[in-house]
């Protein structure tokens, strides 16, 4: 039971370092800029999609990352460029309806492009098979290689907010914009920088689960609400925020699913507990939402004047 | 709105048949749902009803015939509208749809109210099997319980003595995992009820890992079961057997691909069942859509083979004539036999399929061995047409 426990303490780990490389560029866009991206999903999608398209037309998984991520980066300065900068001035609710046309238009676009059946792309010899960990179980390498990635992207994040000039920039345009702007900063190009930066993580998160999951159109949408969830608990703009509660969430979610139901046994009846464990399984996260925001209005690391 | 129509034009037909000339075309609807993430399975069972008019000339019993095509989006309430446009404005005298049990339940008052045959290539809910049964409408494809109960037969058979079960938490994964335990007579070591759309398995794949039962039984749908399935290759699995319904097949194998190889679900038709004019099919479907068939299209192309046949016999002017010989008229069937029940679902021939890479490169399910012969559904006995 002890091996079991770690082992999905090790999955909910891998699921939320997941989730963070996803949310990551969503609160940068959202708590900088003061910007909803409801499309920020369909970015994750067509980093999937492009690294199908390009992991196929190469052959090989390296090179199909490279190129995918170089895309994203690309579709994020076009779409900054034609859509977005029109409406960092406009109110929230316009936001919201223009982010999700958007949503609807590209995915519609990606099923004219690649057709609606679900893509595979072949995990690299490297990184497949699985390693022992206790008695039967086994943990397949290329989850790990997850893990490292996702914690590399982190630590690189926050050595990027912490010790560079552009950190200084992001941290000063989070806690006052109008001042930022005021100094002498040109903030319609440190927008885009931050907007292409948002796409490019999330078109990466794409790209590294393209192996393990299905790629699809309606991929984007089931990962975006779980993405929200994770900004709101973290506190919105804030990286290290994004990261706890992406671990939070995401290992609440695996451990409570499998040992909700067997900790319930311990207080009631069995046939009981298996039935009050599937109806709390899908609320878990939520009602873990609720608690972190009840304690903390603003999130595990929001700032509390805004 | 998406909707599209085919008129397809015999070129000479009004030469050789100069009295058909006159008459007005045969026209059906065919309503699937071709749109959102589950628009594959529309696609390919619009594209088998496609191919088989493209086969016939055209023509469906000797008459010109037009298609016209409508997406039912997966939401009930407009696949109704849309239904009723085709029946009453449009002037479909049969309507092939549509590929969810929900959307059937939401179009059969509409489409047999509005004088229209409705001809499903895919669902097959038990509401239209037992009392519920109704005249006009022909279920070509199977009733839902059945390939989960022939995989518990074959469990059975094969002697798995503990199975586990996964399936999303929701009426139809209850529902599938249900006529599974009907015919299982093993033990079921627990049932793993899993998120609508979950993306992660590690979980449930851990617990499966620590439970080492005989074979695992999914039913998880579209990307859930390309999700699922890679995820069990790479825990190290593989060596569990994988039975499955609705999970693998070839809508979702070009996304599984190597991971899927092996896995076993079962079915009335695949696409190398030895059965006349199969290879043809799949060769022409292959040829003309770049993918290999799935089950939806199939069936998809047994309706409008048995309309053809039907219209032949039977003509479209006498109705209660055209419902008889859609009942009992012999057509050439992908399926190598073909008959109806007294509730005009299926009464066939199931087998046990497998995972494999074709030669062209390609991967499909592949026959393995007759499961169960002639199978009648669970509530055919409760229907009292007639």
């Amino acid at each position: 039971m002890a091996n079991l426990f770690l082992l999905q303490l090790l999955n909910g780990a891998q699921f939320g370092i997941l989730l963070f490389l996803v949310a990551a560029g969503l609160t940068l866009v959202f708590g900088i800029m003061d910007f909803i991206n409801l499309a920020h999903g369909v970015l994750y999608m067509l980093g999937a999609y492009l690294m199908a398209m390009f992991a196929l037309s190469t052959g090989s998984f390296w090179l199909g990352l490279a190129l995918a991520l170089g895309a994203t980066l690309v579709v994020g300065l076009v779409l900054e460029w034609l859509v977005f900068r029109r409406l960092y001035d406009r109110p929230h609710l316009d936001q919201v309806l223009a982010t999700f046309a958007l949503m609807m238009i590209l995915s519609e676009g990606v099923k004219i492009l690649w057709g609606s059946a679900p893509l595979n792309v072949a995990m690299p010899e490297l990184l497949s098979g699985s390693v022992p960990l206790a008695g039967p179980l086994r943990y397949p390498v290329y989850r790990i290689a997850i893990i490292v990635a996702g914690l590399a992207t982190a630590l690189g994040l926050w050595a990027m907010i912490t010790r560079t000039r552009v950190g200084m920039l992001l941290r000063a345009g989070a806690s006052n914009r109008p001042m930022v702007a005021a100094l002498g900063t040109d903030i319609s190009k440190f927008f885009m920088l931050v907007f292409a930066l948002g796409a490019m993580l999330a078109g990466f998160a794409g790209a590294l689960v393209s192996p393990v999951l299905s790629v699809d159109p309606g991929m984007g949408d089931q990962i975006l609400i779980l993405t929200f969830v994770v900004i709101v608990i973290g506190g919105v703009g804030s990286v290290k925020g994004a990261f706890a509660g992406a671990l939070l969430v995401g290992i609440t979610d695996t451990v409570g699913r499998i040992f909700g139901p067997i900790w319930l046994k311990m207080v009631m009846d069995p046939a009981a507990a298996a039935q009050a464990g599937r109806v709390l399984a899908p609320m878990l996260i939520y009602l873990l939402m609720a608690a972190i925001l009840s304690w903390r209005p603003n999130g595990l690391f929001g700032r509390s004047t805004r | 709105m998406m909707k599209s129509t085919m008129t397809a034009l015999a070129l000479g037909a009004t030469a050789l048949a100069p009295l058909s000339a006159l008459a007005e075309p045969v026209k059906v609807g065919v309503l699937m749902t071709l749109s959102g993430p589950p628009a594959v399975l529309g696609e390919h069972a619009r594209d088998g009803a496609l191919l088989a008019l493209k086969t016939l000339g055209g023509t469906l019993g000797g008459q010109e015939a037009e298609f016209i095509i409508a997406d039912a989006e997966g939401k009930p309430d407009i696949a109704a509208q849309k239904a009723r446009r085709l029946v009453e404005s449009d002037g479909a005298a049969f309507v092939i749809g549509p590929i969810f049990s929900n959307v059937m339940a939401a179009i059969a008052g509409p489409v047999t109210e509005g004088g229209a045959f409705l001809m499903s290539p895919n669902a097959g809910p038990s509401v239209f099997a037992g009392e519920g049964c109704n005249p006009d409408i022909f279920v070509v494809s199977y009733q839902n319980d059945q390939p989960d109960q022939v995989m518990g037969e074959y469990a059975n058979s094969a002697g798995y003595g503990s199975v586990v079960l996964i399936a999303p938490n929701y009426q139809a994964g209850m529902d599938h995992l249900g006529g599974f335990k009907r015919t299982y007579e093993g033990t079921v070591t627990t049932e793993l009820l899993t998120q609508l759309g979950q993306l992660d398995y590690s979980a449930e794949l851990a617990q499966i890992a620590a439970f080492q039962p005989d074979a695992v039984y999914a039913f998880l749908p579209g990307g859930m079961g390309v999700n699922f399935v890679k995820q069990y290759a790479q825990a190290g699995l593989s060596g569990i057997p994988m039975m499955s319904s609705f999970t693998t097949d070839e809508t979702t194998l070009p996304a599984m691909q190597d991971a899927a190889l092996g896995m076993f679900s079962s079915g009335s038709w695949a696409p190398d069942l030895d059965a006349p004019g199969n290879a043809e099919f799949v060769e022409a479907f292959v040829a003309e859509y770049g993918r290999v068939p799935a089950s939806y299209a199939a069936y998809a192309y047994d309706a409008v083979m048995l309309m053809d046949a039907a219209i032949a016999e039977a003509g479209t002017e006498d109705r209660d004539a055209l419902r008889d010989a859609l009942k009992t008229v012999d057509f050439p069937t992908v399926r190598g036999k073909f008959a109806f029940g007294q509730n005009q679902f299926p009464v066939q021939d199931f087998y046990l399929t497998e995972v494999v890479q074709r030669e062209d490169g390609a991967y499909a399910t592949s026959a393995k061995e007759l499961v169960v012969a002639d199978y009648v559904d669970a509530y055919a006995g409760a229907c009292a047409a007639e």
